[in-house]
């Protein structure tokens, strides 16, 4: 297991290993001279104004939404919590799409801070609500009783207590907005991943765009540590008998209506503004638009690819979520670093790289299927490692023993008694990586075999000739495609707080 | 434990079947499973392309697959991938990439009679490659805001500060590129590297020609340096992005009034010669001109005694510089360009 679990580490390095040997194989003189440049200060510029405006903003939003429907008697509170998750049904483009329809002119950074907290925020509000739905409500109680208001109690106890699913969330968000590519494209906002697409289509796997992923793989790590930092590694843990009572709903008075009004023009935000635009284009573009001698194909192949790298990931990540649960220790750690790390690289990164060592020196696999898997399968391997992992840690090491007690073979326990309890959550995680997949773009552009057509590709080749009524059935089925794992997560996340 | 969940051992166990089917199938749907078949690697506008294909097809029966990407994308890919390319046949939208392909020494000789269905002036001298089809520089203008006086005598007035924040165009565009690279062979590099910092500070960028000129017609921008069939394929349709836009060539051997030669030419390593042979021959003869004529991609014919749409400016009137075809180089533009910031 750990042999195999190595080797998967190892193709796990293979993109930041190529990162790291381009660079030296460029030159530093070469190297300096496309790093150094005002163009890259720009887009680092652009990149941080980003994060800085986005990330806090998806927060506060987050917590509101979270606060609202979890700790008070908000009117339809799981309604709304329904409606605050749902946005991540839709993709990050079609989000980009739908707002550009309604406002042509909208561009720039403030268009995409807009976008990205609209598209992002559940990546936020689904943490910090199972969390808050977790809280102990004594601690509070304490707090008021020693003479705390409302406003303190919240910002003193709930907060810190939230401080986990907040920098976990946050870290989601902010490789996201590293790695987005068709949502700025479209709103015209240049970041290092559409200024690496720009030098690819300029001079394919050129010095130019790998320096680029180079600085982008150092932000990358740049908000990795600073997530580590702000996180610390204080613990937050209840101790004391009994299980905890649930928490108390505030009452929200005549605070009611205003409070609605949050959650209501959220969801018509990040939820009207695209059906409404798909809506509209669907019935502009009439039953013309439906061209299933294009749509069909890519909707098959979309499938395949979904599936077969939602099994190739969760076969990957298999032996290390073992490990990890059986035998942990230092080394174990560290495979398991290298397994995770690879999920907050960029799709573009993961794809220069498998570009240009595939073109280089593995010529069969050069615009294979399975080049393109193999990219899916680096990428979305922490989403199969975290649900498989979780659920083997859920069949105790006993159970095995019990069975070969009462006669299994060892191979025989394992297959029939730790593998079926794990079942749920493999099929979980191999949800997410499906899910990823059907969206994907960066990675399937510049990968994808010979006349390979997905619906994300599809659509995107359709926006780039601005024939957005014809984009619109591609975007349809991605989001129809998306809302029952959507749904999947949500149900989950209540399950795991145990309500 | 509920007997309908799938066990973990069923998955793991199917997990082969499951990774290895899709993987023939796809590769079965992408390859159109026919070893006899062409696979090109596309540039121009897909559905012009496609119906070229179509045609070719119909005619002869042999089977092609595209695989898509941008100019100057796929030309460097086909030289990274060298003599192990899978492409049979390059199309491109402009001559800077045919010019990287061919002189990197990667394409075959064109028959000879193929060379005799186009003009000199759309082809190299080399005959490895041909002008398939062709396409004017152009400013649309938002004829609202501009009066044709006020309109740019030469693509070099642009430099002007007085048109600073008024013109767009999209600069990482192969377009665009070869837009540039004519300029390179025509002024030099001391005036197109200047040329291309005064654009830095002064244009509006943005991501395609078709949103560069719906942002014309929005009234976000005066004008936009774009190609002349984006305008007349709106047209035909809806017209509901080009409404206010009008077009303004520039004439006179100005390096806006460039014309820019869409090339295709055989690989050397195609393992499909006589195909890939026959379908530029099909191409640059009357099918596939007529395409041309009669399609909806509104850009120029080129075969000798070729039609193109009658709506177009006569290719005649547009007074195009001359630019040897074959001497477009992106690289250096690409490298101006990357200097300048503006990649």
């Amino acid at each position: 297991m750990t042999g195999v679990a190595t080797l998967v580490s190892m193709a796990a390095l293979l993109p930041l290993g190529f990162v790291v040997w381009i660079t030296i194989q460029t030159g530093w003189q070469t190297a300096i001279a496309m790093v150094f440049r005002a163009r890259v200060g720009e887009l680092l510029v652009n990149t941080l104004l980003l994060e800085a405006w986005t990330v806090p903003l998806t927060i506060v939003l987050a917590m509101t939404l979270a606060w609202l429907t979890e700790r008070t008697n908000l009117p339809g509170a799981r309604v709304w919590a329904w409606l605050a998750v749902a946005p991540l049904a839709v993709p990050a483009f079609v989000h980009s799409y739908a707002w550009i329809s309604v406002a042509p002119g909208l561009h720039g950074l403030p268009a995409g801070v807009l976008i990205s907290v609209l598209a992002y925020f559940p990546f936020l509000y689904l943490p910090i609500a199972a969390q808050l739905r977790r809280l102990d409500p004594a601690a509070e109680d304490v707090a008021a009783s020693l003479g705390l208001g409302p406003w303190s109690v919240f910002f003193r106890v709930v907060l810190p207590q939230t401080r986990f699913a907040i920098c976990g969330g946050s870290l989601l968000v902010g490789l996201h907005l590293l790695a987005e590519y068709g949502l700025y494209v479209m709103i015209r906002f240049d970041t290092f991943t559409t200024a690496i697409m720009d030098q690819f289509q300029s001079a394919y796997s050129g010095p130019a765009a790998n320096m680029l992923a180079g600085v982008l793989v150092l932000c990358c790590l740049g908000v990795l540590g600073l997530e580590a930092r702000i996180r610390g590694d204080e613990r937050y843990a209840r101790v004391g008998s009994g299980s905890a009572r649930m928490p108390d709903r505030r009452r929200l008075g005549r605070a009611t209506v205003p409070c609605l009004l949050i959650p209501a023009l959220t969801a018509v935000l990040s939820l009207g503004v695209p059906l409404f635009t798909l809506g509209r284009w669907l019935e502009f573009g009439g039953a013309a638009v439906w061209r299933m001698e294009a749509i069909g194909p890519a909707l098959v192949q979309t499938l395949l690819l979904a599936v077969a790298g939602a099994v190739l990931a969760t076969l990957a990540a298999a032996p290390m979520a073992w490990l990890s649960v059986r035998f942990p220790g230092r080394r174990q750690r560290a495979l398991e670093v290298c397994h995770y790390h690879v999920g907050a690289l960029p799709g573009v990164v993961v794809a220069l790289a498998l570009v240009a060592i595939t073109v280089r020196v593995a010529m069969p696999l050069y615009q294979t299927v399975f080049t393109v898997l193999f990219a899916y399968a680096l990428m979305f391997l922490p989403r199969a490692l975290v649900g498989l992992r979780a659920s083997i840690a859920q069949a105790p090491v006993e159970l095995e023993r019990a069975a070969m007690a009462l006669g299994r073979t060892p191979f025989q326990s394992v297959r029939q008694v730790t593998m079926r309890l794990a079942a749920p959550g493999a099929a979980v995680g191999m949800a997410l990586v499906a899910l990823g997949i059907t969206t994907e773009l960066t990675a399937t552009l510049m990968l994808a075999p010979n006349g390979t057509t997905t619906l994300a590709t599809e659509f995107w080749s359709l926006t780039g000739e601005i024939d957005y009524a014809a984009a619109a059935p591609y975007a349809l089925m991605m989001v129809v495609a998306s809302l029952p794992l959507t749904f999947l997560l949500h149900a989950q996340s209540r399950r795991a707080a145990g309500r | 434990m509920k007997k309908s969940l799938p066990s973990f051992a069923s998955v793991l166990a199917l997990g082969a079947f499951l990774v290895g089917s899709p993987l023939m199938a796809v590769s079965a749907l992408a390859q159109g499973a026919d070893a006899d078949g062409i696979i090109i690697y596309n540039a121009q506008h897909a559905s012009l392309t496609q119906a070229w294909a179509d045609g070719f097809t119909r005619d002869t029966g042999i089977k092609v697959t595209l695989r898509k990407g941008s100019d100057m994308e796929l030309g460097n890919q086909i030289v990274q991938e060298g003599a192990a390319s899978p492409a049979d046949v390059f199309v491109t939208e402009n001559s800077p990439a045919m010019a990287l392909v061919d002189g990197a020494g990667l394409f075959a000789p064109l028959a000879a009679d193929t060379i005799a269905q186009v003009p000199p002036e759309y082809q190299p001298a080399n005959g490895r490659w041909i002008g398939v089809a062709a396409r004017s520089t152009v400013f649309a203008y938002d004829k609202n805001k501009l009066t044709p006086a006020q309109l740019p005598k030469s693509l070099l007035d642009l430099a002007d500060p007085s048109w600073s924040g008024r013109w767009g165009a999209s600069p990482s565009g192969a377009d665009f590129q070869a837009i540039v690279s004519a300029l390179l062979e025509l002024k030099g590099e001391a005036v197109t590297s200047s040329w291309l910092k005064a654009m830095k500070a002064g244009v509006k960028p943005y991501r395609g020609n078709s949103v560069a000129m719906k942002a014309v017609n929005a009234g976000e921008i005066e004008g936009a340096v774009i190609y002349h069939y984006y305008w007349f394929g709106d047209q035909a349709k809806t017209g509901e992005n080009s409404k206010n836009v009008a077009l303004h060539y520039f004439r006179k051997g100005d390096p806006g009034a460039f014309v820019s030669v869409s090339g295709a030419g055989v690989l050397a390593s195609s393992k499909h010669q006589a195909q890939a042979q026959a379908f530029v021959k099909w191409v640059t003869g009357k099918g596939g001109q007529e395409i041309l004529r009669d399609g909806d991609s509104f850009e120029y014919a080129v075969g000798v005694g070729a039609r193109s749409n009658p709506k177009l400016e006569p290719l005649a009137k547009l007074q195009a510089p001359k630019v040897e075809a074959s001497k477009l180089n992106n690289k250096t533009v690409t490298d101006l360009m990357t200097s300048a910031g503006l990649l």
